[in-house]
């Protein structure tokens, strides 16, 4: 009768079995197929490493000329433009520039993978409420299992490097697309899909001329998080050896350089403003048809 | 126009899981409510069948709940029936796979809606053009053919604005040329003007209707508006809680009603407004055939008419009252009739007007006026009695000669 008083728990031994066995498998799993998966990944690195030397290597002010384009273009806005410029110019100034570029590429890839991954796996959710039942846990547990849990079988699969990196950084930061995908494309008025349908629409047609235009707010507001969550897991994803403003992050908690925690840690706000910034402001102006109803 | 275009047979509509299972019990013929106890399953449309003619007006009239808005997705098939066919031009579009169905939607019927239902990121040109980019015609092409439906509902200069930019009216107009853009015989109407104002409803009825004497579309509409439905059909069908009530030209909904339930309806009807003269006027039985006013004279004598139509060999000439006659002096009896004779002389009541306005004439004069076509041959007559009769409140409930009752 120890239940009683006591929790019914496993034996140390029992536990350590149990620990043993699924590392050994696990270890097994990566000393057989770490390779294999390794190359697959192969071209993804080629592409990040592109991304980085091509940012680092073109001049700075090129970089600046080019990122407050983009603003222009993106946003039509004065003040905003004028913005980005200074705060780039602040980020070169104090000598943050080589990393803020490594971030920028890296930030550049997981956006564009989470997109990539993302709005199918939404679309696909948004089509069937069974895959929807399946991926909506999947999602929690993304969300909510802390960053290094997940960190540590990346690594010991894939060794620490920018992939793995990668790998982190996509899982942390790919759930807001996927789910906001799906909601948008639930959340399409029923009488314009109706009013498709009625026209002889094939589904492919049903889906690009309908249901995604009429999502995009959501999936853009998705894609905003995506890349806000992507930002914040750069410190962590420092830690298996990813260049850029995370690293001096970490040097300085554990030395406690408070000035360069500070610099760097502001480097990643004035990203982080200047991707929101600049996508809502797209976003905003790319929808001004599709809000209020006219009565 | 009397050859039919589409037929509905033996249709059932059960809304539930499995509904198929169910059926027996909606053959037994167990009521709305008593199913949704029994089995939590709805309703939703019981053995309707309809007989749609080419180039009609098909107005399908019905409370919130009828199950109207069912009955038209079933038309194209946004809504499978559990029972019963759809046949279109001889064909059961049941049977229609895929591809085939989508094909029949482009080419055969297009729909507009009551909210619409345009995309709000494309501008107004693009909407109208969205049945043929469907169906994979060229851009120039399909957006000359746009431009033109555009101004052929009013709406030219608007091409490149976005249907948030237009009113409520317009946008429906938008949603009209849509319709009309893809040349579909056949057009579905959900309750289309509903969510419109009053004035900008009847605008657009008024639209319709020109549109349709150019058109000649056949037209399937939906509306809960009876006024609507007598102003624009050529027959009305009414459906109550899934099943059909009464089918008929509108004169005779309104004089005839099947049942208690439509004449409720029909009850709060403007009816001088809502009939023609030709519908209610009865045969112009008294006619004579005199040259002079003693020849008119003998003749109602005779037949002791106290009034009567002079019809000649020339055709009607005029209507005659015998009290008139008789206060003549008797040397005027050899003088040719003339219109200072005839009581109708500056009356002219056509069959196609509507009652309102030939009611006051009618109750000017003491006897019944005759109603002449536009030929100037007699057709019927109209009395006071008889718009009394017909405008009174209170009709009596029984069932036309030419109403077909179902259901």
């Amino acid at each position: 009768m120890s239940w009683i008083t006591e929790f019914p728990q496993l034996s140390r031994s029992e536990l350590l079995t149990v620990r043993k066995t699924l590392d050994e498998a696990y270890r097994e799993f990566s000393r057989s197929h770490g390779e294999a998966i390794e190359n697959f990944f192969d071209p993804l690195l080629a592409f990040l490493v592109w991304i980085e030397n091509l940012l680092i290597s073109t001049p700075w002010w090129l970089v600046i000329a080019i990122i407050l384009a983009i603003t222009h273009f993106a946003a039509r806005s004065l003040k905003l433009t004028i913005g980005v410029g200074i705060s780039l110019f602040l980020i070169g100034f104090f000598g943050m520039w080589e990393d803020t570029m490594s971030t920028l590429s890296i930030i550049t890839v997981c956006t564009i993978l989470s997109i990539v991954l993302g709005v199918p796996i939404g679309i696909a959710m948004a089509k069937s409420n069974r895959i929807q039942a399946i991926v909506t846990p999947i999602l929690d547990v993304m969300q909510t299992m802390p960053a290094f849990v997940y960190l540590i079988p990346v690594v010991m699969l894939l060794g620490i490097g920018k992939i793995p990196g990668v790998i982190a950084v996509v899982i942390y930061a790919i759930p807001p697309v996927i789910r906001l995908t799906n909601l948008g494309i639930r959340l399409v008025d029923k009488e314009v899909l109706e009013a498709a349908d009625a026209y002889g629409v094939t589904s492919w047609q049903r889906l690009w001329n309908v249901q995604l235009p009429l999502a995009m707010p959501n999936i853009m507001a998705g894609v905003n998080q995506t890349i806000m969550m992507a930002l914040a897991m750069v410190v962590i994803a420092s830690m298996i050896g990813v260049k850029g403003l995370g690293q001096p992050v970490l040097q300085s908690i554990t030395n406690q350089y408070f000035t360069q925690g500070l610099l760097n840690g502001s480097a990643i706000v004035v990203l982080a403003i200047i991707f929101d910034r600049v996508s809502q402001a797209y976003a905003k102006r790319s929808q001004r048809h599709m809000g209020g109803r006219h009565d | 126009m009397t050859d039919s275009l589409i037929k509905i047979e033996g249709l059932y509509k059960l809304f539930g899981r499995t509904p198929a299972k169910h059926m027996g019990l909606v053959k037994q013929g167990l009521s709305k409510d008593e199913i949704l106890k029994k089995t939590g399953h709805t309703l939703g449309l019981k053995d309707i069948n309809l007989d749609i003619k080419r180039s009609e007006i098909y107005v399908i009239m019905g409370l919130s709940g009828s199950g109207k808005s069912t009955l038209i997705r079933h038309f194209n098939r946004l809504i499978d029936p559990t029972e019963g066919k759809v046949v279109v031009e001889g064909q059961d579009i049941m049977t229609l796979n895929d591809a085939e169905l989508r094909e029949f939607r482009r080419k055969k019927m297009s729909m507009v809606f009551q909210r619409f239902g345009l995309l709000p990121h494309k501008t107004v040109v693009e909407n109208v053009a969205f049945g043929l980019k469907v169906r994979g015609i060229g851009k120039e092409e399909r957006q000359q053919k746009a431009t033109q439906w555009l101004a052929d509902v009013g709406l030219k200069g608007y091409e490149d604005q976005y249907p948030s930019q237009l009113s409520g009216g317009q946008q429906q107009r938008v949603g009209l040329a849509r319709a009309l853009c893809t040349d579909a015989e056949i057009l579905l109407m959900d309750e289309a003007f509903s969510a419109l104002d009053p004035l900008i409803r009847s605008e657009m009825q008024d639209q319709l209707i020109e549109l349709q004497e150019k058109l000649h579309k056949t037209i399937i509409f939906i509306t809960h508006d009876l006024d609507e439905a007598l102003r624009i059909g050529d027959r009305i069908a009414i459906l109550r809680d899934g099943e059909l009530i009464q089918v008929g030209a509108p004169a005779d909904i309104l004089l005839h009603p099947a049942d208690d339930y439509v004449e409720k309806f029909v009850r709060d009807v403007n009816r001088a407004r809502a009939l023609s003269v030709d519908t209610v006027m009865k045969p112009a039985k008294f006619r004579i055939s005199a040259e002079t006013v003693g020849e008119a004279l003998k003749e109602m004598r005779t037949s002791k008419h106290e009034y009567a139509y002079n019809v000649t060999g020339d055709g009607y000439q005029g209507a005659l009252a015998l009290d008139q006659l008789e206060e003549l002096d008797k040397s005027e009896y050899g003088e040719l009739l003339t219109d200072e004779h005839y009581y109708d002389s500056d009356v002219n009541v056509e069959p196609d007007a509507v009652i309102e306005e030939v009611i006051p004439e009618t109750l000017d004069q003491e006897y019944p006026i005759p109603v002449v076509d536009e030929e100037g041959k007699l057709q019927g007559e109209l009395s006071r009695d008889t718009i009394a009769e017909v405008l009174s409140p209170q009709p009596e409930a029984g069932e036309g000669e030419e109403t077909e009752k179902t259901g």
